[in-house]
């Protein structure tokens, strides 16, 4: 049995019911056991945590991480993925199919499962593959996969193959059977990404791209599959979650689609919301306009599916994200090797290595005034458990009687980006040697202390 | 003649501009950063190796002891050929190294193909690889070998661009003012990319001419919004938003080539029609094509270059190809000059001829 905890004169953020002010939390047993006020007894052997100057949140969810174990233990297994979500602040995880083999059949959900609770109190929520062997062709066993524990289906990495795949996915998903809950809806996630526009990876179609000498990846191969998939969802129904939306031309799709009331999700990730294209030419996006190149240019860790954007898309994301057309922010936390990324540019693996540094630098946009930190916090809790569905709402609360999933983190703690240092065997961030202001201090999972950061 | 060990002229940290710094430059990557006044030394230093080639016995002493290693990752006859035969007549050794029968084919890593380089202290490595950017990969890597880029992917052929402003400049005199059209592929173009740095540099200005659907996407942008990253750029390097210096965007090759002083028509790879960006190579010669006619249209004495391997009847006609305006032979011995210059200048740090 986990200790009892009492975090003191925190400020208390809860996305949940709006609510944020200073106050006590108490912890017991799992779950949620006092919120707000500072009298009353607490039981003996409670462990007593000065939240002074800091705040505590519901515990942060990622819809959207690779932790690669079966097949890519290289790069990062479930117990190192989920020890780099809990320094993140994450409680809970939505780990990707694209394994080795794909989660496309219940054992394999089973088996990362019972990985996960091996490793520690953090959730592990599989996404299964729409497609067998995440090949295109074939719907997954999705009632089967459902039940073993698959929260949705995608086959990210790639795009849902083709328009006719997908109808097929949002028709099947959208009507599962009883034993998964009566009518349940799964989402469907899609990595939007037309294979035949898209030349080459890793870079924004645009200068830095004709710069550099690389094929660049353009908006419209993004925006046509988004547009395909909003018309699907308005054929058949279903729910749809666009994964890692980028451009500013596929935000005002889906906020368009949105006001049309159509059951449509989105996620951003931290990279997209805070770098752009810039990135790519190296010395952390800086110092680089009218410049030469600089041997730091063709920066394989700023190398990501889709892109880093332009300036202007970015900043659409951020106002995505402030006004909800972006539901959660989503890491897409891609670990690899550095062997991986130790090559030239056009060889290198795609994805960064998110978890323990998306906090951090999501506090950049508070820190610059661009979005407020419940609304922040929000998208890190309330919003991606909605996409999940109404079942994972006691995730992202601190409403009493609830699974003790909570954050505390210093608003205000600078830190330096050390990537070496990482619990993700990923070290592939361009952000390392990067200050960002605002740390995770404490992060419970279950009521169990999944990361301890106050004495450091 | 200095003989200084080549850590003591490592100037550049691993975020530093590559080839400048407070001391000699170490590596060339691309024309980027180099000046009016870099150029126009090398070409001068250039200008004196032609009297060497000239000479019964092609070879002095002055890079003797040093160690030029050629690393070419893709099929090349002429750059190869031309770096090793200007190391050679420096009396550098050059050991060439393959793509067939290297340890690249066993699956050894570039990085550790290149460290294992350094390890045996070579002086220099001259790549040429089928991937943009890979020239910096090993910059960023190596603390003591200079990296020379004979043709990264898509992205630069810096020497391909010193041996362009060469020919030109035998025949041009000052490259100041003058406008040099490029023609055909100039999306796939490392030729293109790098003569653009060089010529702005040298103060002339490019108009580039081709198949729109062979040209970058963010200069036909410019050219279509006349936005912020449109119309010509008065310095050497472009600012942001700008892929590259001081060029415009003319598709129709009459117009472009009027009152040229230098048209420099690209490689076209036809493969690239099977890939559905060309109609058919008959429209492209009829569009494209540079003849006799088309070259009326230019000054008096324009050149003609072509970077090779030319198809002939394609880029430019036969008797074009092999006319009095065509400079593509005289481009390959200034190749050897301008590479010769190259090395002394990089493996011994100074401007000093022999």
């Amino acid at each position: 049995m986990s200790v009892p905890l009492l975090i003191k004169n925190a400020r208390l953020i809860d996305p949940s019911d709006g609510s944020d002010a200073a106050g006590d939390l108490l912890i017991v047993d799992g779950v949620i056991a006092r919120r707000g006020s500072t009298n009353g007894s607490v039981p003996d052997g409670t462990r007593v945590v000065d939240g002074t100057g800091m705040v505590a949140a519901p515990g942060f969810i990622d819809l959207h991480a690779h932790l690669r174990e079966p097949g890519g233990e290289d790069k990062e297994t479930i117990a190192t993925g989920t020890a780099a979500g809990a320094r993140g602040g994450f409680t809970t995880l939505c780990c990707m199919p694209n394994t080795n083999p794909a989660i496309d059949s219940a054992a394999v959900v089973e088996l990362i499962v019972r990985r996960a609770a091996e490793a520690g109190p953090i959730r592990v929520l599989p996404f299964g593959a729409v497609s067998r062997g995440r090949s295109g062709v074939e719907l997954t066993d999705m009632e089967e996969l459902a039940r073993a524990g698959a929260v949705g289906f995608t086959d990210d990495g790639s795009p849902v193959a083709t328009g006719h795949l997908m109808q097929m996915a949002l028709l099947y998903a959208g009507q599962l059977g009883p034993s998964t809950g009566s009518g349940r809806r799964l989402p469907v996630m899609d990595h939007c990404e037309d294979h035949s526009i898209t030349k080459g990876l890793g870079v924004n179609e645009g200068w830095v791209a004709s710069r550099l000498g690389l094929a660049g990846y353009p908006s419209a191969a993004e925006e046509s599959i988004v547009a395909r998939d909003i018309a699907l969802l308005d054929l058949v129904g279903g729910a749809l979650h666009i994964a890692h939306l980028s451009t500013a031309g596929a935000i005002d799709q889906v906020r368009r689609a949105k006001e049309r009331g159509l059951l449509v999700t989105a996620e951003a990730t931290p990279h997209h919301l805070t770098m752009t294209e810039e990135w790519v030419l190296g010395e952390h996006g800086r110092g680089q306009a009218g410049a030469a190149l600089s041997a730091a240019a063709y920066e394989t860790r700023a190398k990501v599916s889709p892109p880093l954007r332009a300036e202007a898309d970015r900043l659409a994301l951020v106002a995505g994200l402030a006004d909800g057309t972006v539901d959660a922010v989503a890491t897409d936390h891609a670990p690899h090797t550095f062997g991986d990324k130790e090559v030239p540019f056009e060889e290198a693996a795609v994805g960064l290595s998110v978890l323990e540094t998306a906090f951090g630098s999501l506090m950049g946009l508070v820190h610059a005034g661009a979005l407020d930190l419940p609304t922040l916090i929000h998208r890190l809790t309330v919003g991606p458990a909605g996409v999940l569905g109404e079942r994972y709402a006691p995730l992202a609360t601190l409403r009493e009687g609830t699974p003790a999933d909570v954050v505390l983190f210093d608003p205000g703690e600078s830190w330096t980006v050390d990537a070496a240092s990482f619990a993700s065997k990923g070290k592939n961030t361009p952000l390392d040697g990067e200050t960002l202001t605002g740390r995770v201090k404490l992060t419970v999972a279950g009521g169990e202390i999944a990361f301890d950061g106050l004495g450091a | 003649m200095t003989t200084r060990a080549p850590s003591e002229k490592a100037t550049t940290s691993s975020t530093g501009t590559p080839g400048m710094g407070a001391g000699p430059r170490r590596h060339v990557l691309d024309l980027d950063d180099f000046s009016a006044a870099e150029i126009g030394a090398l070409l001068d230093s250039a200008e004196a190796m032609r009297e060497v080639m000239d000479r019964s016995i092609k070879k002095v002493p002055s890079l003797r002891g040093k160690v030029v290693v050629t690393l070419f990752l893709e099929p090349s006859t002429r750059t190869r050929v031309s770096f090793e035969q200007a190391g050679k007549m420096l009396s550098a050794d050059v050991i060439n190294i393959g793509g067939a029968g290297s340890a690249a084919e066993k699956g050894e890593s570039l990085l550790n193909t290149a460290l294992t380089l350094q390890a045996m202290h070579a002086d220099l490595i001259v790549i040429r690889h089928p991937h943009s950017g890979a020239p910096y990969f090993l910059a960023r890597h190596l603390r003591s070998t200079g990296v020379v880029n004979a043709g990264d992917g898509m992205h630069a052929h810096p020497t391909q661009a010193l041996l362009d402003l060469m020919t030109m400049r035998r025949h041009l005199g000052s490259l100041e003012g003058a406008r040099v059209v490029i023609v055909g592929d100039v999306l796939h173009s490392r030729v293109a990319r790098s003569d653009a740095f060089g010529l702005a540099a040298s103060g002339a200005s490019v108009v580039l001419c081709g198949p729109p659907t062979m040209m970058p996407l963010d200069l036909l942008r410019a050219n279509r919004d006349g936005g912020p990253d449109g119309g010509p750029d008065a310095g050497s390097n472009p600012g942001p938003g700008r892929s590259l210096p001081n060029v415009t965007v003319e598709p129709d090759l009459d117009t472009a080539i009027a009152g040229a002083d230098a048209v420099i028509a690209l490689r076209l790879q036809t493969e690239r029609q099977a890939a559905g960006m060309l109609p058919s190579l008959r429209e492209y010669t009829r569009r494209w094509q540079v003849t006799e006619a088309r070259m009326a249209l230019a000054k008096p004495g324009a050149l003609l270059m072509h970077p090779g391997p030319m198809n002939e009847g394609l880029e430019i006609t036969s008797a074009l190809a092999h006319g009095p305006t065509a400079q593509i032979e005289e481009q390959v011995t200034n190749g050897v000059a301008i590479r010769m210059a190259l090395l002394y200048s990089l493996l011994t740090g100074t401007e000093e001829r022999p």
